[in-house]
This record gives C-alpha cells, structure tokens and sequence, in this order.
C-alpha cells in the first residue's frame, strides 16, 4: 500500500480543509446572502434608488465570508469602497446596510457616508474609504490602540490589488512589521484595478509585495471559502499568539464591473475570460459542488437557503425604500464631535440649527 | 508666573497632558531618542518610556494614519511634523480621514488628534521649508486649526487642543521657540479653543493676526506709537477654526480701519476669510478698504536679500496701517 493514494476519507477532508460540516453550510448561507443582497442592491441602482458610485462583490462573497468569519465579535474589520458584504459579514445588518445605500437616516452611517463608507463602530466595522490604500495605515493604528492597550484583539484590512502601489500601502506595512502590530493586511486580488490588469503596473506579483518588510505571507484561493476560512482560521490564531502582522494574497475574481457604470466586460477583459470564471470559480457553486459530493447538503436545503437569502435581501430592499431621508439639521451635525462655544467653526453663511453655530 | 521660552511652555503642556490622561501618546520623527528635531519632546521618552515615546520612520502619511487610526478607537495621539512642510505628504490621511471619519460615520468614530510643528519660514531655508500651511488646513471643515504666537498661548492651546475631541492642526513657529514670556504655572492653564486675545488695544487702527506674526504686530503697533501717537490695536486670532469673530468685529466696530497680517501667501489666505467677514459684518463701520500684509506670492527664495523682501515684516505693517488711516 502506498501513502501517496489518499482514502475516500481523506479526500472528503481535505476538500473542506478540516471546516466543519456546519460551519460549511453557514458560509454557504452568508455567501448567499451576500450574492442576493448585492443583486438586490444592483436592481436598486439601476432604477434610482441607490446614486454615485456603487461597487458589487458579486464573485468575491468567498473573501468576505471566509476572512471574516473566523473573527470575533471584538475584532476589527476596516477595508476599501466594495465593502457591503464585508459590513454585512462583520455583523451590521442587512436592512441597515441597504439603507445606507439608499441614503437614508436609518442607514448605518445615518445616511451621510452611502455604499463607500459604511461604519458601525459597535460591529467594529471601521469603514469603507474610499481613496485606495487609504484605510492600510488606519488599520495600523488601531492595531497600535490594540497593543497600546495589551487587548487580545486583532484587526482585519482588506484591500483592492492596485492599493499595493500606493505608497500609503507600503508605509503601513514598514510600520506594522516594525512595531509586531497585530493586524491581517488581506488584499482581495481580482486582477484588476479598475480597468487595470494588475500586470500591467507592477514588474512582480501581489505575494512578493510585503516579503521586504518580512511580512509572512499567504497565498489563498478566495474562491473556495473553505481554504479561505480555514486559512484565516490559522491566521488569527497566530496574530492572537503573537506572530503578526500578517499579509494575505487572497486570489478572487469580480463577476460584475468595476462599479455600476462600467461594463462587465469588452474594454479590459474579454468576455470568454469573464464567462470561463463565472461559469469554473464561482465561490457559492463550489462550495455548493464540495457539499454534495461529501453527501452534506440536499438540493431541498439548498433552496431553503437560497429561499431565505432572497427574503431577507427583498426585507432590506423593502426597509431602506421605506425608510426617512435625513433630517435637514443633520447637514451640520458631527462634522465636529465638539463645538467649541466661544468661537465659530462653520463660514458659508448659511441659516442653520442653533447647534451648529 | 513663571517666564519659559515658548519650547518649554510646549514641553510642559505636553508632559502634564500625559500624566493627566494615559490614552496621550506623542509620535513623529526624533521625538524620543533625539529629544525632538526642534527639542518639544526634551525629556519624554525618559518619563513616559517608548510605548508612550514613539520614533516613527519617515513616514508622513503613513504615521499621520497610524495616528487617525489610533484616535479612530480612542486613543488621544500628538502627532509631531518635523515641520508642516513634511505634512503636505500626509494631506490626504488629514483631509480625507482625519477631518471626516466623525461625518461620515454619523459620529460613530471620533477622531481626537492633535497635529503639531512649526510652520512657515525660519531663516534661509528656501522654498521647501518655508511655507505657511494654515490656509491648506483651514479650508477643511472637521479640522480645527491652532496658532499660538506667544509661550503663554502655547501651553494653553496645546493643552486644550490635546483634550479637544476633535483633529487639531496646532501650528508652531521655529522661530518662536526660544521666545520667552510669562507663563501660568497652574497644571490645569488651559486656553479655550475660540477665544481670541487682544494683544494691545487701541483706538486708530486694527492690526488682526496670528500666530508668529503676532509679535510682529506687535512691533509694529509699539513703533507707530513711539514715533507717531497712533495707537493700533493688536488682535491675535490665536485659533482659526474656531473663530472668534466678535472680537475681531468689536474691534473693527471701534477702529474703523483694519490690516490683515499673516506670514503666508495672499491669494485665499487666511486674510481673505478674515476681510471677508469684516465687510460682512461691519460694512458700515469701515472708512478705508481693508488691506492684507502678507509673504510674497512667490516660492520662498534661498538669498538672504530675497527672502526680506518676500517675508511680511513691521515696517510692511506700518506702511498699510497709514495707507488705511490715509497719511
């Protein structure tokens, strides 16, 4: 017998990557979720519920899913502007994240910061920014405040391929590897920066970016949620013992454009190219597949997921549409967390609430 | 009362803002081991220990969002520029961060920050080193901008500042530094942020300033007495958002005539807010047009007779204080 051949058992277990039964089902839910609400946010767009730019993560739902879900409650998550199922993943609801789309005071950031820059800082969801790289050296300080505060805590920055050329970006991991902060820099690598093939604009690849700070590196198929998971898994053990930062290559594809307005293909990307990827490496038909094959999930099942994707994704749908826009006196509230009584910190002259003035 | 130069009058605010409050920590280039660029930091990094004392590599933008970062979950950060000039590097974790994280997440996030150094020209040297950078800061709603030109002022501001909840620019000079005055020995001096300081009253004129050109006002206003009578009034803004714009009203109410004087550039100054305001709220009182004394509107050049003419200095001063009394 030779030990090179691996049993029917083993195979069943490394198809999962050692992720429980349960916990598989749960990701294939979220995935779901996060496929419907976005389908749902992209029908919103398209008749003149959602405005500005609207990014989708149809394609990507394996990189929110499976690099969030090993998280704690306590952990931070902090990423880019194609963040909605990210939000939804670290905890913010559904309804609240449409209706931020939506612009609406029940959205999550009451409506003044849309599909960029969602925030709930009791999810600890730190945003949604929107100019690239920017939210890499964010993610470093608030590791620092986590170590600053001997916190067994650890932060998770997710970030586009083409942030890697920002300077920002390189700045933030000299400092975290310096300093051991405990933060997981992900970068969901789709290939492209917007119309962009990452080839294009760098002579090596997205794994070799943080090597010359000595940032250990991974390298993930982010289209299985269960490798994607079980990495990540490992990886917060690490970061929580210790042995951080830690940079991710999370290889992912985007099913849809850029943002709403630019074609799903044609200009920068062939169409053959986008269908072979819709039609081999879409995450939820994977994982889907995987479940079968290991006898873990029925087709009965698997509607009832789907059933109750749809539903909840029609509820937040229904929810933002039904709900307020702002308050004309939240145009002047929060810009400061202060108003300084004695001196005047608005200047355009405008009528506005007594407490802004 | 104790006299300190304005470096240590910074040092002391510093120093009792860390011992009162555990979450202040100050960061930048050479604030620990090298005891600050300009020595703010002097003695620090030996009391509070290199958790609290942190070297940053050259590192603009990125130490500036560690700092946003770290505010953005609590912490109180003093985010030292070696200079202001180094800051325009870290403008877009300033503008795009600092300044609006409380806005755009419905005031989830806070974001209590300080950002200090000197600003604006020293002594010959040339064009990189020598901008006023108020105007790139106080354009920006969110931010708060500080500019203390005594060590009085210094140490209050900064005391202030470092409590606010909010991003404060708080603007030094370099060459300020080893200026000296009176200042209040009470651990808890703190000058609110919004309260301008007439520096010296009088009833011909209105000389509005901030920050190190205050005490060129001063001098100004100090020799159109000696040689001639007049007698100006010296108002420093001291913050500039927030503005304490009924002082300078008040003034301008009792003057009639008004100078602005800063150390930068003309176009959309500072002065041009501040003539502004005047024209909006005291049109009536005014009996001259109001006039601005302020750097050249060139890059500073290296040369030491160019750069004299490029800077704002008394004489200047008293030159547009006569063209609005009409001598």
């Amino acid at each position: 017998m030779t030990t090179d051949v691996a049993t029917e058992e083993d195979q069943v277990t490394d198809t999962m990557h050692g992720v429980k039964p349960d916990t598989a089902r749960q990701l294939l839910r979220d995935m779901l979720l996060y496929r419907r609400f976005e389908e749902k946010a992209e029908e919103a767009y398209a008749i003149g519920k959602i405005g500005g730019f609207c990014h989708l993560h149809i394609g990507q739902e394996g990189v929110a899913a499976g690099c969030i879900a090993p998280l704690r409650e306590s952990d931070y998550a902090i990423s880019a502007y194609r963040e909605h199922t990210q939000a939804i993943a670290k905890g913010i609801e559904p309804k609240r994240v449409m209706a931020e789309l939506f612009g609406r005071a029940a959205g999550c950031s009451g409506g003044k910061g849309g599909s960029m820059h969602l925030f709930d800082i009791e999810k600890r969801f730190m945003g949604g920014h929107g100019i690239v790289g920017g939210q890499a050296p964010l993610a470093s300080g608030i590791a620092f405040s986590i170590q600053y505060r001997k916190l067994d805590e650890l932060v998770v920055c997710f970030l586009g391929d083409a942030a890697v050329n920002q300077g920002a970006f390189h700045e933030a991991m000299n400092m975290s590897a310096v300093w051991d902060l405990p933060v997981i820099y992900v970068v969901e690598n789709n290939a492209y920066g917007m119309g962009t093939a990452f080839t294009r604009v760098s002579r090596n690849p997205i794994e070799e970016k943080a090597l010359s700070y000595a940032i250990p590196t991974t390298v993930v198929n982010g289209q299985d949620v269960l490798e994607t998971y079980a990495t990540f898994t490992d990886l917060a053990g690490k970061v929580r013992s210790g042995e951080a930062p830690h940079f991710v290559d999370v290889r992912t594809y985007r099913f849809k454009g850029h943002s709403m307005s630019d074609p799903v293909s044609g200009t920068y990307r062939s169409k053959d190219e986008v269908d072979s990827r819709v039609e081999n490496q879409d995450p939820i038909a994977l994982l889907r597949a995987t479940l079968f094959e290991a006898d873990e999930l029925d087709q009965e099942t698997l509607e009832d997921f789907d059933g109750q994707a749809k539903e909840t994704a029609q509820e937040a749908f229904d929810f933002a549409d039904a709900s307020d826009p702002p308050e004309a006196d939240a145009l002047y509230r929060d810009v400061y967390a202060e108003l300084n009584p004695n001196g005047r910190l608005f200047f355009d002259g405008l009528d506005r609430p007594d407490f802004a003035r | 009362m104790a006299e300190m130069t304005y470096r240590e009058a910074l040092n002391e605010a510093l120093r009792e803002e860390m011992e009162r409050d555990a979450d202040v920590f100050l960061m930048g280039e050479e604030v620990a081991e090298y005891d600050g660029a300009y020595k703010v930091s002097k003695g620090l990094l030996d009391e509070f220990g290199e958790r609290r004392v942190v070297d940053s590599p050259i590192s603009e933008l990125g130490f500036t969002g560690l700092g946003v970062g770290a505010a953005m979950t609590g912490l109180r950060p003093v985010i030292e520029f070696m200079t202001f000039n180094f800051s325009i590097l870290a403008l877009d974790q300033v503008i795009n961060s600092a300044a609006k994280m409380h806005y755009m997440s419905n005031g989830q996030i806070g974001c209590p920050i300080v950002f200090r150094g000197p600003t604006g020209a020293a002594l010959q040297l040339s064009a990189q080193h020598s901008q006023a950078c108020e105007t790139w800061y106080v354009h920006s709603p969110g931010l708060k901008v500080v500019t203390p030109g005594t060590p009085a002022d210094a140490k209050g501001l900064l005391k202030a500042s470092i409590r606010d909840d909010d991003p404060v620019a708080f603007m030094e000079g370099e060459l300020l530094y080893n200026l000296k005055g009176e200042v209040p020995e009470d651990d808890d001096f703190v000058i609110p942020l919004g309260v301008a300081d007439v520096k010296k009253e009088g009833d011909d004129v209105t000389i509005i300033t901030h920050g190190k050109m205050v005490n060129v006002a001063l001098q100004a206003a100090q020799k159109m007495e000696r040689d001639d009578g007049i007698m100006a009034e010296v108002v420093d803004l001291r913050t500039l958002r927030p503005l304490d714009v009924d002082t300078v009203i008040d003034s301008v109410r009792k003057t009639n005539r008004a100078v602005y004087l800063e150390e930068g550039w003309n176009y959309l100054g500072v002065g041009a807010q501040i003539v502004s305001l005047i024209q909006e709220e005291a049109f009536d009182w005014l009996d001259a047009p109001l006039l601005r004394v302020t750097q050249a509107d060139v890059p500073m050049p290296y040369a030491k007779n160019l750069e004299s003419l490029a800077k704002p200095n008394a004489s200047r001063v008293i030159e547009a204080c006569n063209r609005v009394m009409y001598r």
